[in-house]
């Protein structure tokens, strides 16, 4: 069960972000400006990590919809953050090719190197991890992506996720 | 070398640019099809045989002539393009090194169904190829192939890309149509069918990426040629993922009607098996398919090779065949343990159900749970016949086709490897350290001699 965490912060959405909405709704018929709750909440959580409630009811504010119909989209898709995450999220493929080459073994090295076990974040905030299902790019595992923009890094072992996480730790 | 008609210009620098793609004969197809009527172009469609590359292989021609007309209301193409069957990547490759075979695609399919405005549906991890997408549309809106009065005729087209949120139900069509109107991914109950009451419950086509871009070269060089190409019902030319335990892991296009041992073997292609190991099993068409022994992948039942086709890969049933599905092809080496990789993808199924009926909401979390115990040595005898009937309740029991692309891994994988099974059961500690290895599950099948009854 997906637990959504509790918190009364509220939320400003950036003049930018607002503008960025404003463009995504005019690809829908008039009347049909729901179908656009998915990209925003895309682009809400590349701004702020993740989404709150007061994210949400904003959100909903601003389609002229009702909050639980945001709620429920945001808890039916594996992408949405209900809860802070760090700010590097490490989302490693974790379905049967990739565990053909090796990607079970790459997800304990993971826990490891970053001493938190999965859907938890680093103390210093900056890293969270999780296995995630298929990312169809079966033919260059074990692969990992990182969001907002999901940069995708394909074919590694334990060396090369130490140089991403050194990389990232230095950014 | 085999023909290429997707993948041609794939190594040429800049392929992704409108540029480069318009100097090789991009764009040939939308300044053909726009001087012909839409039934005309539907009618090449149909000529050529193409068949659906998502998975399900209906004719693409048929579905669009289904596709319902009346006066005054919208009517949309989407291209599906939330690949996310394990073992499948051609799309996320078609879209990364060649995002406007698909525009142009999309251009033509549009014009044939007379759809206004159109949308593909990426899905939400792949946000490069989103962009590459959105920079492909651009540079195709400027030089007047979108947008209004397109190259003069007239006729007026805006493309969209719509992220996905990570659901792997989302590439059910009608999942994917409740999620494009911003709803959780829950497929409908048919009829009503897409193509009289799809998105915004206005008629619909919802086709893969591989076959609108498939139409481009269809529209070049008719459908008569297209259908030329492959063998039998299984026209033209497939992108095959390939991945797993090969030398040369990737996506590669072969015209249909190539043998299997081919495929895996030859260096054109998978270049053999990794690290000199020997090919225990493969899911020949995405995760969803029965997996095969080695032996059955690469021969029939009697001993003919098998092809790569829809048709000789299904030859069999689902006694000694499988599926195209995909052309998700996925090989497991000797050291491989099947009862594993059924569980990882039981976790999949499980993961990825919405819910919606509960024999495959309930049944994958018993499938997944059944099979985590007899890999981790404690399942008992009796595990292998309950997944089997697990199996069976759910197949054919659900709105959509998850529930069957659930089960049938599992029923497969005990159909073909029992032993390895039972000897979870048997030696659960042994089991733990090692794996049951190759057995027979590569022994030779011997060609059987047909004798004609006088």
């Amino acid at each position: 069960m997906l637990k959504v965490e509790e918190t009364q912060q509220p939320v400003e959405f950036s003049s930018a972000l607002v503008l960025k909405f404003d463009d995504i709704v005019t690809r829908y018929p008039e009347g049909k400006q729901k179908s656009a709750l998915l990209p925003l909440l895309h682009e809400v959580q590349a701004e702020l990590g993740w989404l709150s409630p007061a994210a949400m009811d904003k959100v909903a504010e601003y389609l002229d919809i009702l909050p639980i119909e945001v709620y429920e989209v945001a808890s039916f898709y594996s992408m949405y953050f209900l809860r802070p995450q760090g700010k590097f999220v490490l989302e490693v493929c974790r379905t049967g090719p990739c565990c053909l080459v090796g990607a079970e073994k790459l997800m304990g090295h993971i826990e490891e190197t970053l001493g938190v076990k999965e859907g938890e974040v680093t103390t210093d905030g900056l890293f969270s991890w999780r296995g995630v299902e298929c990312l169809a790019a079966c033919g260059f595992g074990p692969v990992l992506q990182i969001g907002p923009e999901y940069t995708f890094y394909e074919n590694l072992d334990e060396q090369k996720v130490d140089q991403l996480i050194q990389d990232l730790r230095n950014k | 070398m085999a023909r290429k008609l997707l993948l041609e210009h794939i190594n040429v620098p800049g392929i992704h640019t409108f540029d480069v793609y318009r100097q090789k004969g991009g764009y040939r197809a939308v300044e053909k099809a726009l001087k012909m009527t839409s039934e005309e172009v539907v009618e090449e469609v149909k000529k050529s045989g193409l068949r659906g590359r998502g998975g399900a292989g209906f004719p693409t021609g048929m579905k669009w002539s289904f596709l319902a007309k009346p006066e005054g209301v919208a009517r949309y193409l989407v291209c599906n393009a939330d690949e996310s069957e394990p073992g499948t990547f051609k799309d996320r490759y078609l879209m990364t090194h060649i995002p406007h075979a698909l525009i142009e695609g999309m251009i033509v399919a549009s014009f044939a169904l007379g759809a206004k405005t159109s949308y593909i549906y990426v899905r939400g991890e792949m946000m490069p190829q989103i962009r590459i997408l959105e920079r492909a549309i651009a540079e195709a809106k400027n030089a007047g192939f979108l947008g209004k009065n397109i190259l003069g005729t007239g006729y007026d087209l805006e493309l969209y890309v719509q992220p996905g949120g990570g659901a792997y139900i989302c590439g059910e069509e009608t999942a994917l149509l409740e999620s494009l109107e911003g709803k959780r991914g829950n497929p409908r109950i048919k009829p009503p069918f897409p193509a009289i009451a799809g998105l915004y419950g206005c008629p619909t086509v919802v086709n893969n990426v591989e076959s609108i871009a498939a139409v481009v070269p269809i529209i070049n060089d008719g459908g008569e040629e297209y259908a030329k190409i492959g063998i039998g019902r299984s026209t033209g030319t497939k992108l095959i993922s390939a991945s797993g335990n090969l030398v040369k892991p990737g996506v590669y296009e072969i015209e249909l009607g190539l043998p299997v041992e081919e495929f895996i073997y030859s260096d054109e292609y998978c270049g053999g098996i990794a690290n000199g190991k020997r090919l225990k099993a493969t899911v020949a068409g995405g995760s969803s398919v029965p997996v095969l022994p080695a032996n059955l992948t690469l021969k029939l039942a009697n001993g003919d090779p098998r092809l790569m086709s829809y048709e000789s890969l299904s030859e069999g049933g689902f006694t000694t065949g499988t599926m195209m599905g995909s052309g998700g092809f996925i090989a497991f080496d000797e050291d491989q343990c099947i009862v594993r990789n059924t569980w990882n993808f039981a976790r999949f199924y499980h993961h990825e159900s919405c819910g919606q009926c509960s024999p495959c909401r309930e049944g994958t979390g018993w499938m997944e749970k059944v099979l985590h115990r007899l890999e981790y040595g404690h399942g008992k005898m009796s595990d292998i016949d309950l997944l089997v009937n697990v199996a069976k309740n759910i197949e054919g029991n659900t709105i959509c086709p998850l529930g069957d692309a659930a089960a049938w891994p599992v029923a497969s994988a005990i159909r073909h490897f029992r032993d390895e099974f039972e000897w979870h059961v048997k030696e659960p500690l042994k089991s733990l350290e090692t794996n049951y290895g190759l057995a027979d599950y590569a022994k030779p099948i011997v060609k059987t001699e047909v004798t004609t009854e006088n």
